[in-house]
């Protein structure tokens, strides 16, 4: 029987030497073609592991994996190697709205092993963590040689400076993230109009549920879109100024106002779906493009969504106002790039960030990512209608830093707010997730 | 073939034996001698310091950071004293984690336990096609509990899967698996309620389809070294065949039991990957436990004094399992060789 086995073996080992040959006879000299190298050198990079980047490459570390993003990363790449030359090492790393990067990104900063540069949203992500370990250097020279201290919201600036006036990433895009998404139809059926206050959805929930549409979709199979909606209620009930006030840590947590965010969520969760907890953001996104639900409080990527991967057309298919009471203010989720100390290749990350603040950079970039410019003069005529009307927004309104998005609170802060958020979730009691943000408060803010 | 190879080796060891009894007459150099005496040590010592700096040293820098001031990005080593543990005791998601894994280890290893045995004890009968289902239960401990993670989450997805099943045959009311946040019955303690998390069924319906066949594959082992002999000198006894697995046969299996329940129990303590990959914590932490708390706290919010205490806390829990454990296989082992 073993006999039998092992000819068996030789044999089809012999049949597929003869196959490989009669296939392409030079298939050893094509292996010698530098193009070929090259794209095995490509595979075999590994954003987890430094030693797999090549030393002299300009290596640009991201989470920017998904359609849009993917597509608007690789034309800033074209362009910035078109102008200057560098080889690149794209390190994107999918994933959880960028968790795993972070998780990838810290291990590799503890070890002292940096990329050129890196993904990183504006705030206290960049400040509290990279900053205060003087892992990062000051662009200061940078903003100076490019005139940049103009060009971009001062508000905007503020949340990359540190306390001495130094200045740390480019911003590179904008997103929004109080935005209530809404189904303009299913309005129409129940015949009220998109709410702007909480009074106003207390009152449109009733009717749209009086006709069979879910008021609200709500995904919170991961828990950040619980945490997101809450930021969003928490800005409604306290106003931009104590919002900042909160997470500069000089106003108390346990204050009234905080309180009421949380009891005034509890109200507008009456109003949600009933799989709540089996939905992603997509999945609930969906539900209002569907028209079986009338409400969705997301950032405004999930325009991205309905336009790109639903080809609904904004405006006509689906509606959008800022979430309740928050007209006027603009929750930003930033993303900016900065420079490690060591970073390797330093000159090359140096012109990538020319490129990144650039005005054509940025016109490149974010109409394929769906986000608008950090900059104030960019070509609005590259824009769909969304785009157009949140740019004229963010020209004008106060700009806040987001929590679930790591700007306004460090990540042990924004750890423990998720926490007490997930925790109310599960006890809808206000008071305890107050007191819990003030212990928050205390340890990790002031 | 291989019966030359073997009488070949065999006749070399027999050759060796007089030679190395010679050398062992002659008077030896000193060195020699000391050299034999210190070789094994020095032979030893890689692995002994390989394994005192990779394992107890880490096991000790972990105690330590756990006790630190290290909330931050920045490594801040200052002695803390016991504040992460303290905290940790009265956090809600810990506390739900440590629930539901000690939840999830006696759901997931009885149930094991029990179909490995009644599918030993089937298989042992020799029934047709014994060693197909013998290798059919087997192969799911060949996929890491990643693709399994995945492969469950898609078979118990609330709008996919089983469901789909359910719905054909009009079942009204669908069970929303590993999203359900209902905790029954529904004991409060404190801040968390004391009870199993429907939710975690799900997922110990799939950590038993993975690790039940290697409970089989133990029990079988132990079953086919319970000699016929025995059996027949119960039934000369006149014992009936369900006393003879009462009396004779399961107490047996005790060490085999102690194995599967050590193996199993420390798996399912330290479990990862199948929760990250199947369900992540979940909706008001019904489906967290604390390696993932401890990867979230350590990775995510730079947590690294929490995480290192969640990991101290995870291997106090280990060894409570593995001691009383290792201990009474020692003690079955001594009375077996009595």
């Amino acid at each position: 029987m073993k006999r039998v086995l092992a000819l068996c073996a030789a044999a089809a080992l012999l049949l597929a030497a003869c196959g490989e040959a009669d296939e392409d006879p030079l298939a050893d000299l094509n292996d010698e073609d530098p193009t070929t190298e090259d794209e095995a050198a490509v595979d075999d990079i590994d954003p987890e592991d430094p030693e797999t980047i090549p030393g002299d490459a300009v290596e640009i570390f991201s989470w920017w994996t998904g359609a849009g993003e993917e597509a608007g990363l690789l034309a800033l790449i074209d362009m910035f190697q078109r102008e200057y030359g560098y080889e690149v090492v794209n390190s994107a790393v999918a994933g959880g709205a960028g968790t795993d990067a972070q998780a990838v990104l810290t291990s590799r900063m503890q070890a002292g092993q940096p990329p050129s540069t890196f993904q990183i949203h504006a705030g206290r992500a960049l400040l509290d963590q990279w900053v205060a370990a003087d892992a990062m250097e000051p662009l200061n020279f940078l903003y100076d040689e490019e005139g940049w201290w103009d060009t971009f919201p001062d508000e905007l600036l503020e949340m990359t400076t540190d306390e001495d006036g130094n200045i740390y990433s480019v911003p590179v895009n904008v997103h929004r993230s109080n935005v209530l998404f809404t189904n303009l139809e299913a309005f129409e059926t129940a015949g009220v109009e998109p709410p702007t206050t909480f009074e106003e959805f207390m009152e449109v929930a009733p009717a749209l549920e009086a006709e069979g549409i879910t008021p609200l979709a709500l995904g919170d199979n991961e828990t950040w879109t619980l945490l997101h909606t809450w930021e969003t209620v928490l800005l409604g009930t306290v106003g931009p100024e104590m919002y900042n006030d909160l997470f500069s840590g000089e106003a108390d947590w346990t204050s009234p106002e905080v309180v009421e965010s949380f009891e005034m969520m509890e109200q507008m969760f009456a109003y949600i779906n009933d799989d709540h907890a089996a939905r992603n953001w997509q999945d609930a996104a969906q539900l209002v493009a569907e028209g079986e639900a009338a409400m969705n409080i997301m950032g405004d990527w999930a325009q991205g969504y309905f336009s790109t991967d639903l080809n609904l057309e904004p405006g006509v298919d689906f509606g959008w106002e800022p979430t309740p009471n928050t007209g006027g203010s603009f929750i930003t989720v930033v993303d900016t790039f900065g420079l490690p100390e060591g970073a390797p290749n330093r000159e090359g990350t140096i012109d990538w960030l020319r490129v990144l603040g650039s005005v054509e950079g940025q016109d490149t970039f974010n109409p394929l990512k769906g986000s608008i410019p950090a900059r104030l003069d960019g070509d609005l005529s590259q824009y769909n209608e969304y785009g157009q009307s949140t740019y004229e927004d963010f020209q004008t309104d106060t700009l806040v830093p987001s929590l679930a998005h790591n700007s306004a609170a460090p990540p042990n802060f924004t750890d423990a707010a998720m926490a007490a958020v997930v925790q109310w979730m599960a006890q809808r009691d206000a008071e305890a997730a107050a007191q819990q943000l003030e212990q928050a408060a205390a340890d990790y803010l002031r | 073939m291989a019966q030359t190879t073997g009488a070949e080796v065999a006749s070399g060891d027999l050759g060796a034996v007089p030679d190395e009894a010679g050398i062992a007459r002659r008077p030896r150099r000193r060195w020699v001698r000391r050299a034999e005496r210190y070789l094994p040590i020095l032979l030893l010592l890689p692995s002994v310091i390989a394994i005192g700096v990779f394992v107890y040293g880490f096991i000790v820098w972990t105690g330590w950071v756990s006790v630190s001031n290290w909330t931050s990005f920045v490594r801040d080593l200052s002695f803390a004293g016991f504040d992460a543990y303290t905290r940790l005791f009265s956090d809600f998601r810990f506390l739900s984690g440590l629930r539901n894994v000690i939840v999830f280890t006696v759901l997931f290893v009885g149930v094991s336990v029990v179909i490995g045995l009644v599918l030993a004890m089937l298989l042992d009968r020799d029934p047709w096609g014994a060693p197909i289902w013998r290798n059919l239960f087997l192969f799911p401990l060949a996929i890491s509990f990643v693709v399994t993670g995945v492969v469950w989450q898609w078979l118990f997805n609330p709008r996919a899967g089983v469901n789909l099943l359910l719905e054909r045959l009009g079942v009204e009311t669908l069970p929303m698996w590993y999203v359900s946040t209902e905790i029954i019955p529904g004991w409060r303690w404190g801040q968390i309620e004391v009870a199993i998390p429907v939710a975690l069924v799900a997922v110990v319906v799939a950590a038993v389809w993975q690790m039940s066949g290697f409970a089989m594959a133990i029990y079988l082992a132990g079953l086919q070294g319970i000699s016929e002999d025995l059996r027949e000198a119960a039934r000369v006894d006149g014992a009936s065949e369900s006393q003879i697995y009462r009396r004779v046969i399961l107490p047996m299996l005790l060490p085999m039991t102690i194995t599967i329940v050590i193996v199993l129990g420390h798996i399912s303590l330290k479990t990862f990957d199948l929760i990250f990959v199947m369900t992540g914590p979940g909706t008001g932490y019904v489906t967290d436990v604390p390696a993932v708390y401890m990867y979230e706290s350590t990775f995510r919010a730079n947590q690294f004094a929490r995480g290192a205490a969640i990991s101290v806390v995870l291997l106090v829990l280990v060894v409570a399992l593995m001691a009383p454990a290792v201990w009474a296989r020692n003690r079955t082992e001594e009375a077996a060789s009595e």
